[in-house]
This record gives structure tokens, sequence and C-alpha cells, in this order.
């Protein structure tokens, strides 16, 4: 039975739907020319989606809807106003990309990869959640290799295939010893089928692992990286952004579910195995990071660092710790998304992605110079960013779980990160070109970069500052885990 | 409902430093103007604040409470005492003389470019939010909070020394400095998340508050435990010896004002903040590791008045005295007594000003002869007589002389030292004597004697501008020397809190 209940339970997602078939009607009557202005047409159409779904979608008390598939609450919802937002910042940034920009597909293809970021997120069957698994990535392997004549971008969409098909099997695979051990897909009835007693540890541990093979991906954690800096580099700079950020949010809001709730049962031991894969990847992404000399390369060897962080909070397997998480993600996909954008607005007008590029940014475009400031110092953790508080509320949970030598490992970390996060910084405000005449090559901005990055400029400024609504709603989220 | 003056004080220079990033590049002295005005209204306020706190009641005062996360039990609270109220005061006061010193002067034909003419919207910008951050710290009373200011303040350093520091060692000392810095508020954070979840667990209160945390009762194991990192880690700010090493390389790099505020209250901000969460949240472990503080404190003081005898260049000398005289000051700490503390305290504040002083003669003085080696230096007191006072009133106030700051505020520490370990104080007594070497020296050197020929036809007097900071400097080292009850009496009230928390020691 379909009633209005359920209606409002998929609201987003409904309203996206007819954004993309909008975008699918529009897109031949306008001309060649104006097709870049689809961009306007898919970010407005989010940010009323978002403002729709606002109104008339809230959730109240968790329930599970659609016989079962999809799990309507503060969790989904939260994430699911992260992913439009990311994605309609992503729209704006992908307008002036000629390449990618101008062209409907690539519209069509965010809103589809959004739809199904949207369904991870609120999915609480095995079988929905492959299902939108997948919906996201086909997408995204397309996007990636958008830039047919570019061999790199074509090389990032064949690998991001060949890793994101090799471990959703492996996952699949994980998903079906689930159902043989359990006899039920449902997130919600695992927690009591799949725990201790009923199933041997190692046989638990074991699918829980081939499970972890596919989230893994999907966020980046230390083994499953490899893809990341060549798919980041390669991928158009927008297309690399939104992966970085609401892919990989999108996997974490997977992981927090399906580990809180299915596989709480075992959580002695799979807490233990992901605070050593995130030891590791904390350490490896920003080992990796410093000698980068690109900076998208960078950037994507910060951003498995990050997931390393995040990772902390779902280690503490506790209330502050899903939470810390949530708003960790927040923070992360507002400065990850400036710092890709400013890359993209840089080297739109000069065609140039090596860190070293970056000499004298501050005077060839202060506002530019001052907004890299702000992502590069949030993605250290320097207050008055959003980086700041969310790693302490982040290492508050882990202490708080007991985790002192994962706090230490990831506080170590963080210095490393100042090290080469400054570094960029050094090359932006402290090097000059190499004839010192900055005042001839200014960076302009286009109206949707602009729009764009000071939106999230000062997203990034109010997170780190007046960061108690997030919490709230952080924390709202987190409590429909237990 | 009160004038929330401490609130108005810390937003005062974040807010200018919006206002002065929004002004277009070229309008220099637009800049330069309100930050000039701004720097004045906040030194305006701390006066205000420190002549109207009532020492007779003592205590919290100026209290602000406003919840900011209550899930979390953060919240903005904000409160001075008796000995960060002097501090407030001495932040408004450096800020203003900071801002005087870096309008600069520039004249191409005599190749006098002095204070900063780089980009200085956002040198003011960046200089304005740490100010910002360390008002912070000082009236922060919520642990959370304190963290936040403290690491606003560290960050700016960086792009400050990076961008208009001394072009031969800024990129190496900006990334020393911060990288010690971070390890060292980092350590601290994981102490004071640990005292979090640990008061939570002894009272149920989920808080940040300080005056709340003095009541948590941790207990002597955790104390002696937790007590090392959390000291520790902030007085690596304070240039506490083994982690001094950023500190004189972090002085030699930075412009003018940047050396003041480095020296002038950053390096205040670690042995505040030492104070503040070390001492005072964990008065047990603090006794338990006071035989260490005091050695690390003692090999500071002597040490780094030996090293600043022996430096050429004169920036490198004020940074090793500021380590020496620091030590003082942890000195003084780890005495837990009664004299100890208060001249510590007064120290802070005497060593604040004197530095700022020290740093800015020696910013005048380079940029017009551009060396800072003494021995290629000479008879400045023809060509800036006034300056050369300011430098020779600083010098007598390092000297520890009486009639000056500098004695009302050493004189209690030896004799709480002589309290706790007498030999100790005999050591580091030696310090005195050197230090008396090495700023008599520097003073006849630099500014008597003969003009050294190159250096003729192009030194001029300082600005007006120079002299009004001069000035404001100077009175401060006068008055409390000549008149310690100016300052002796707050600063008693702030001791006698401590030494509740210590056990009435």
């Amino acid at each position: 039975m379909f009633t209005s209940s359920m209606f409002v339970a998929i609201l987003p997602e409904v309203l996206i739907i007819v954004l993309g078939m909008l975008v699918l009607i529009v897109e031949p009557f306008w001309k060649e020319e104006k097709r870049r202005n689809i961009g306007w047409l898919t970010a407005g159409g989010l940010l009323v989606a978002m403002i729709v779904s606002l109104l008339f979608g809230q959730p109240g008390a968790p329930t599970s809807v659609l016989g079962g598939m999809i799990r309507f609450d503060w969790l989904g919802f939260f994430f699911k106003m992260l992913f439009m937002f990311a994605a309609a910042v992503t729209a704006l940034l992908l307008m002036d990309n000629e390449k990618v920009g101008h062209r409907g597909e690539a519209y069509l293809l965010l809103l589809a990869s959004l739809l199904g970021m949207n369904l991870m997120a609120v999915s609480s069957d095995l079988v929905m959640l492959y299902l939108s698994i997948e919906t996201t990535s086909i997408p995204l392997y397309i996007l990636s290799g958008f830039m047919l004549a570019d061999d790199k971008s074509t090389e990032a969409g064949f690998k991001y295939l060949l890793f994101g098909a090799l471990t959703s099997t492996i996952m699949l695979y994980g998903f079906s010893l689930v159902f043989g051990f359990t006899g039920t897909t449902n997130l919600y009835q695992l927690t009591n089928m799949f725990k201790t007693g009923d199933l041997p540890l190692v046989t638990a541990l074991g699918t829980m692992a081939l499970i972890l093979v596919g989230l893994g991906f999907k966020v980046s954690i230390v083994p499953f990286h490899f893809w990341a800096p060549d798919v980041y580099e390669g991928a158009p700079t927008p297309v690399a952004g939104f992966l970085s950020t609401a892919s990989k949010a999108a996997g974490f809001a997977v992981l927090v579910r399906l580990f809180f709730v299915a596989f709480s049962g075992f959580a002695v031991s799979w807490t233990m195995v992901l605070a050593v894969l995130a030891a590791i990847t904390m350490t490896v992404g920003n080992l990796l990071a410093i000698q980068q000399t690109n900076i998208k390369r960078l950037l994507a060897y910060s951003s498995v660092a990050h997931a390393g962080y995040a990772m902390i909070g779902v280690i503490a397997f506790s209330q502050l710790g899903a939470a810390s998480v949530v708003f960790y993600l927040a923070a992360y996909i507002a400065t990850n998304l400036l710092a890709f954008g400013i890359v993209m607005a840089f080297s739109k007008v000069t065609g140039l992605e090596d860190v070293k590029d970056y000499s004298g940014l501050s005077r060839r475009s202060p506002l530019l110079g001052l907004m890299m400031l702000a992502a590069f110092l949030s993605l250290t953790g320097m207050p008055p960013f959003g980086g700041f508080v969310a790693k302490v509320f982040v290492f508050a949970a882990g202490i708080q779980a007991g985790y002192y030598w994962l706090v230490i490992v990831g506080i170590l970390n963080s210095i490393i990160g100042v090290y080469y996060y400054l570094n960029v910084l050094k090359y932006v405000y402290l090097y000059r070109m190499p004839n010192q005449d900055e005042e001839n090559h200014p960076i302009p901005l286009t109206r949707p970069y602009a729009i764009a990055l000071v939106v999230l400029a000062l997203g990034v400024v109010l997170i780190g500052t007046v960061f108690a609504p997030w919490f709230t709603w952080s924390n709202a989220a987190a409590l429909n885990l237990f | 409902m009160n004038f929330p003056v401490l609130s108005v004080i810390t937003f005062t220079p974040m807010v200018a430093a919006l206002i002065i990033l929004m002004l277009p590049a070229q309008r220099k002295n637009e800049a330069r103007a309100v930050a000039l005005a701004a720097a004045t209204f906040a030194l305006i306020l701390s006066a205000w604040v420190y002549f109207s706190y009532d020492k007779v009641s003592a205590g919290y005062q100026f209290i602000e409470q406003y919840s900011w996360l209550p899930a979390l039990g953060i919240s903005l609270h904000f409160g001075v005492d008796g000995i960060s109220t002097p501090l407030v005061l001495l932040t408004g006061v450096v800020m203003f003389t900071g801002v005087l010193i870096s309008w600069g002067d520039f004249d191409e034909s005599k190749h006098l470019s002095a204070g900063i003419q780089d980009r200085p919207r956002e040198f003011f910008a960046f200089l304005f939010l740490l100010a910002g951050g360390v008002f912070g710290v000082f009236v922060s009373l919520d642990l959370f909070m304190l963290f936040f200011f403290y690491e606003i303040a560290v960050f700016p350093m960086y792009l400050l020394i990076a961008i208009w520091g001394w072009i031969q060692t800024r990129e190496y000392a900006a990334m020393k400095l911060t990288l010690y810095l971070f390890i060292g508020s980092v350590v601290s954070l994981v102490g004071v998340l640990a005292m979090y979840w640990l008061q939570y667990k002894n009272t149920g209160v989920l808080s940040f508050d300080m005056l709340l945390m003095e009541k948590a009762g941790f207990s002597h194991a955790f104390q002696n435990i937790w007590f090392l990192p959390v000291f520790l880690g902030f007085a690596v700010l304070g240039g506490i010896w083994p982690f001094h090493n950023w500190s004189p390389d972090g002085h030699v790099a930075a412009p003018t004002a940047v050396s003041m505020f480095h020296a002038g209250v950053l390096m205040k901000l670690g042995a505040f903040a030492a104070l503040r969460v070390g001492i005072m949240l964990l008065p047990d472990g603090a006794k338990y590791w006071s035989w260490l503080i005091m050695i690390f404190a003692g090999v500071a003081v002597v040490y780094g008045a030996y090293i600043a005898f022996v430096q050429t260049d004169m920036k490198y000398m004020i940074g090793f005295s500021s380590v020496s005289h620091m030590g003082l000051v942890m000195l003084g700490m780890s005495t837990l007594n009664r004299n100890g503390i208060m001249g510590a305290s007064i120290q802070m504040f005497s060593h604040g000003v004197m530095t700022a002083l020290f740093f800015a003669v020696t910013g005048m003085i380079y940029d017009r002869s551009h060396t800072r080696q003494i021995p290629e230096l000479g008879g400045m007191s023809k060509v800036m007589p006034f300056a050369t006072i300011g430098f020779i009133i600083g010098g007598l106030v390092s000297m520890g002389m009486p009639l000056f700051s500098g004695f009302v505020a050493e004189f209690p520490i030896f004799m709480g030292v002589w309290q706790s370990q007498w030999f100790v104080a005999v050591i580091a007594s030696i310090s005195i004597v050197i230090t008396a070497a090495y700023v008599m020296l520097a003073i006849r050197k630099v500014f008597f004697g003969p003009l050294p020929e190159k250096l003729e036809g192009h030194m001029t007097d300082v600005t007006i501008l120079d002299k009004v900071a001069i000035t404001t400097l100077c009175s401060f080292m006068i008055v409390i020397g000549m008149h310690p009850s100016f300052m002796v009496p707050m600063i008693q009230t702030g001791v006698e809190n401590v030494l509740r928390l210590l056990g009435g020691s």
C-alpha cells in the first residue's frame, strides 16, 4: 500500500527525479551555447527541493516504510540534505567547465548519482542498499571518464569502474553470506540475529570484512584507497570534488548504519579491526600527501587521511561518536568542496594544477587566496574554521571510548597535516610568480564560481563558530541509531 | 544587564580584521587607520577593566556567560581575576603600540622602509585575528573556548612570519614555530579531553567550565599522569627549556610588530594557560612534578642568559633573553608558594612590556641601518636619542634594577624560590649578573661611540608615532617600579585563588 506518509519519506528523491526529467526535457530545446544554464536549473532546483523537503519532509520518530526497504529518520534526512547541498554546489562548479558542464548529460548523471546517495543514506535492507550503491556508482564512473578526448580522464573513469566493480562484487558476496547465515536482509532484524552466540566469531568477522571491502572503497580507507589519487587527478575537477565529499559521506552513512545497527552484536570485535584500519589510513594518507606536487593528488591523499579521522567517531561506537562523525562529514563536505572549487576556478583561468603554480595567488586574487586559507586551515583543523571543532569532537568521542592510542595517532597525524597544508599556503601567500607581475595576471571569477565559493567559505566559518545548531542536528541524527 | 565588556574586547580585533579585509587593497592608510582605531578602542576598554576591577571583593569579575553548545557543556564564559586582568591590559598595550610601530615610514631616497609597506591590509587583519585570540584566552573560563582561542592565536603567526618576516630564515622559522606550538597544543588537548570525561564520570556534569572542573575531584593518580602533558603542552608556548628552540628563531624572523606580540603577549599566553589549566585544575599533579618544572625553568634562566650573552644579532640576543626571563616566570610558578606565583605574574606583565619595547627599538634601528649585528652598529644615540632612552629603560628593567618593574617582579620570585629550594635561587641568580653584562654591553656598543661610516647620511630619527609607542611602554615600567601598588594588590587577589586550589600552602 502506498500511503502519503511513504511519499513524504521519499519526497526529496521524488523531487530529484522530477528535476532530472526537467533537465532532460529542457536540454534539446536550448541552444548549445546556452546549455551551460542547465547548471543554474539544477542548482536552483536542488535548492527548491531542499527547502520543500525541509518544510514538508521532516521525519518524526523513526519508521520503516516501503516494506522495510527504507528507514525514515533524522540520520538519513540530515545526510540527504548534505548530499543535495553538495550536488547543488557541484552543479554550479560544473557550469564553466567547457568539456563537461556545457552538456546536459553531466547534470543528469549528477542527479542520478545523487538519487543513489540519498537512498544509500536511508536504506535499511541489504538489497536496497546494494541497489542504491550501484545507482550512485555507475553515473560517477561515467562522469569520471566524461572527457573522452582526455586520456587521463578516460583512464580515471576506467580505473574507477574496475575497482568499483570488483569491490562491490565482493561486498555483494558478503551480503549474500549475511543472508545465508541469518535468513534476513533487513538491517534492523539483523541486530537480533547477527550476534555472538548465533554465529562463530571468525565467520562473522570474515563476512564483515567482505562487506568492508566495498564500503572501504567508497570511503577510501587504506588498503582500498589506490584508486583515489588517480581518479581525482584525471576526473573533471568538480566531479573529483563530488567524489571526495558526497560520495565519501554516503559511504560513511552506510557504514554507520550497517555497523551501528546490523552488526552491533559484534561491536567489540569490529571496533578493534576498524581502529587498526583507521590508524593506518590516517598515517598512509598523510605521509603520501607530503610528497605530492599536484594539488588534486594532494587533496586526494588528504581525503584518505580525513576518512581515517572520521573513522575514530565510528570506532567510538557511542552516541557522541556517531554525532561527531556526522558533524565531521558536514564540516568536511563544505571544506573539501571549497578546496576543489578553488582548484577548479584557478585551473579554468590558468590551466595549471601543480602546487607551485599557486605562487602569488594571494596577489593575483586576494579573495581566492583568503578562501584557500580558510579551506586549508579548516583541513588542518584550525579554528575558527569547521575542521577544528569537527576534529575536537571526534577526538573527544575517541577518548570517551578509551581509545587513547588511536587519538594520539590522530593527533600525530594532524601535525603532519599542518606541515603540508601550510606548505601549500606558503605558495599562495609567500612566493611570487617568476617575473613578479601578478597585477597583470588576475584570476577573475565567473558568477557561478563566485556564488558557490562564497557560500562554501561562509559555511566553513559558520560551522566552525556557531556550531551549536549543526551539532544539535548531528546529535538528533545519531540518536536514531540507538 | 551590564555592558559585556570582555566579549567586546575579545571581538573588537576580530571585527576590525573583517572590516580591514573588506577595504580595497591599495587603500593602505585606511587599513592602518581602522587598525589604529580598533587598537585604541581595545586599549581603552582594557584599561577600563583594569581600573574598575574590584580588588576588595576579588575573584572572577565582569562575568558573562552565554550557552554555546549545551549538549556538550560548552559555553562562552568570560571573566577575569587578579592574574588575568593585567594580562588583558598588557595585550591592549602591545596591540596599540604594535600598530603604531607598523605604521612605518617610507622614503625611497633614504632607503628607508620602516613598518609594514607590503600588503598592510592582510598584515593587520592577521595580526588582529591573533590579538582577538589572545584576548579570548585571557578572559575565557571555559576550557573549550580557551582552547579555541588558543589555536586562533597560534596559526596567524605562521603567515605573519612567513610573509612579512626576515627573508633569510622566515620559512624555516615560521614552520618550526607552528609545528612546535601545534604539537604542544594538541598534547594538552588530549589531557583536557581526559579531564573532561573524568569530570563527567565523577560528577555527572558534562561541562568544560573551569570553575566546575576545579571541584571535579580528580584523583591523585590521574593528576600525576596528566599534569605533565597538559602543563608542558602549554608551556611550549611559554618558551620552557628544553622546548624553547622555536622561540628565538621565531623572534628573529618575525617583523617588528609580530616580534612584539610574540615575545610580549604570546609567550605569556603559554605561561598563563599552563598556570590556569595545569596548576589550577591539577594542583596535586603540580605538587608532584614541581621539582621537574623547577629544573627545567632553572636551566632556562641561566642557559638562556648565557646564550643571549654570546649573540651578536640584537634580535637573537633579545630572543634568548626572553627565554631566560620566561624561565623566571616558570621558576616562580614551580615554587607553588605565594611569593613565587606573585612574582611570576608580575614578571609576565613586566617582561611583556619590556620585550615589546626592546623589539620595537631594534626594529626601528634595523629599518634604518639594515643590520642587527651589534658589532656593525654604533652611535645611535646621536641620531635617535628618544629611542636610546627607551632602550636604556628597558635594559634597566631587564637587569632587575630597583625603581623599575623588573625589580618588583624578580625580587618576589627569588624570595619564593629561596623558600622552596635555596640552592636553586643561588644558581638562578647568576642570570642577573649575565643579564646585566649583555644588556650593558649592547647599550654601549649600539647606542654610544662613533656612528659607523657606512651608516652616516641615511640614518633618520624615529617618527612621532614611534615616540608615542616608546613612551607608552616606558611609562608602565616606571609606574610599576615606582609605585608597585599599581599592580601588586590586584595580583595578590589572584594568587590567593591559586593558593586556595593548591590547598593553602
